[in-house]
């Protein structure tokens, strides 16, 4: 599966260019904070890994083939949960592969204990906290054992307190063998969670680098406006 | 008017046998047709919800077209393949409840397919990415939706019941309104109304009336619990 190699890829639906010539290397491990303003590609690029945007042009090469050989997960900025408990929930994503009764329940209830939801098994999914769904939204992508984990501003709208649970959550996940990509607008979280950094504008990748050497000696004119909080939120695309 | 009106009461009142087993049958025909058509509409609705095909917008149109079918329709239509020189004439059904049952499968199937779609398209707006992510196939997709979707689909279900139970052309025609074999709630109002004997027909009016209304009423109730019991 790993090293993940993106080639020229390219997002134009009906013409408008949303990823223009992206050129990325994924290793297996660690923690891919994915930064840039509003629009300029960052859903997009994790949607398109994920399978669910097919790209325009360009290829993604996952270890010499064309499909990848482990599985990924994705994590939506607002997930949607099914009305129904907790733990109908936490096993949606294991549906699909034909595991036993039993080997449901437990893998279930095991995932729900690692995210603090053991005891709101039985509860309705929708009526909990934002905070709680983000995690239960983490516990059901892990449970599918994935090998990439996409997570899409897992923590907007997100007080502290449940900002810093999901990110300790992360870091497990990560410390479990999978490689995680996350697209975040907040500095401060890319700084705490992230190995390495892919700076993205106007759907171009303008740096990827090491997380102490994004945020200490940016390359680009570009990346030094966005940490100084100088980039404007709403772009129009440059090309 | 008055004495009518007791009359009718009275036969209600006194469980009259003829009006038991013309409501029975009434019963026995519509939930038999609403089962087997839910059976077919509510996966034939969240399938075409969620599959994109050429030609299916040409069949949305046409489903919600057939939602108005007329009953008296369908049923000229299922007389002529059931009768004895149609297509399906040697299974010897005209003039029997399966026949009924069979024509008022077809008239509420595309009433509950159209709603349905509707109701899972809106559904599926939301949840595509989520599902698509896990790698769902189509199937797994139409069983998650519909089962997402239950309380609003009960509204479904219940419109297809109250087409069947209120319809009275194609039952009368594929039925005969034979006397203690195919009469009907509907058939026989009609009938008693015409023969001038209006307590039957006031009493098997409210019997429907009674049916319905609550019918309606636990719908109504189901949705209102689950909205507060799983949001």
């Amino acid at each position: 599966m790993f090293p993940i190699r993106l080639e020229k890829l390219q997002f134009c639906p009906n013409g408008r260019q949303v990823l223009a010539d992206v050129d990325l290397l994924l290793g297996p491990e660690g923690i891919t904070a994915v930064l840039g303003p509003n629009g300029a590609g960052k859903s997009v690029l994790l949607k398109t890994l994920a399978g669910l945007e097919r790209p325009t042009g360009g290829s993604i090469d996952w270890n010499g083939g064309p499909t990848p050989a482990g599985r990924i997960a994705m994590v939506f900025q607002h997930p949607i949960l099914l009305r129904t408990s907790v733990f109908d929930n936490v096993i949606l994503g294991l549906k699909p592969m034909s595991l036993s009764r039993r080997e449901l329940r437990q893998r279930g209830l095991e995932m729900l204990e690692r995210v603090g939801l053991a005891d709101r098994a039985s509860d309705s999914a929708r009526h909990l906290s934002g905070g709680e769904r983000q995690r239960l939204a983490l516990a059901r992508c892990w449970a599918i054992r994935p090998r990439l984990l996409l997570l899409d501003e897992p923590t907007a709208a997100l007080d502290p307190t449940a900002t810093e649970a999901v990110e300790q959550l992360i870091r497990e996940i990560r410390t479990d063998g999978t490689k995680v990509m996350m697209t975040t607008h907040n500095l401060g979280q890319a700084l705490r969670l992230a190995d390495d950094v892919v700076f993205i504008y106007g759907g171009r990748i303008r740096e990827h680098t090491s997380n102490s050497e994004f945020f200490v000696r940016p390359r680009t004119e570009d990346a030094k406006r966005f940490i100084q909080g100088e980039l404007p939120w709403r772009i129009a695309f440059t090309d | 008017m008055l004495d009518t009106l007791w009359e009718a009461l009275g036969l209600i009142g006194h469980l009259d046998a003829q009006v038991l087993a013309i409501v029975w049958l009434s019963l026995r025909v519509s939930l038999g047709a609403v089962l087997v058509g839910s059976l077919i509409s509510l996966p034939l609705g969240a399938w075409l919800a969620i599959v994109a095909f050429p030609g299916r917008d040409a069949l949305v149109v046409l489903l919600n077209g057939l939602m108005g079918i007329p009953s008296v329709v369908v049923g000229v239509v299922f007389y002529l393949l059931l009768s004895r020189s149609g297509p399906l004439g040697s299974f010897g059904i005209l003039y029997t409840p399966m026949a009924m049952t069979i024509a008022q499968v077809f008239l509420v199937v595309p009433l509950m397919s159209a709603l349905t779609r509707q109701v899972v398209e809106d559904a599926w707006n939301g949840y595509s990415l989520e599902l698509r992510s896990f790698a769902y196939s189509p199937w797994l997709c139409v069983r998650t939706l519909l089962f997402d979707c239950r309380f609003s689909l009960v509204v479904a279900v219940i419109a297809g019941m109250g087409r069947a139970i209120s319809e009275v052309g194609a039952v009368m025609i594929v039925g005969g309104n034979i006397f203690g074999f195919t009469r009907v709630m509907t058939t026989a109002i009609a009938l008693e109304t015409a023969k001038g004997d209006l307590p039957l027909s006031i009493a098997l009016g409210a019997v429907l009336l009674s049916i319905v209304i609550p019918l309606n009423a636990l719908a109504y109730g189901i949705r209102r619990w689950a909205m507060n019991r799983f949001g």
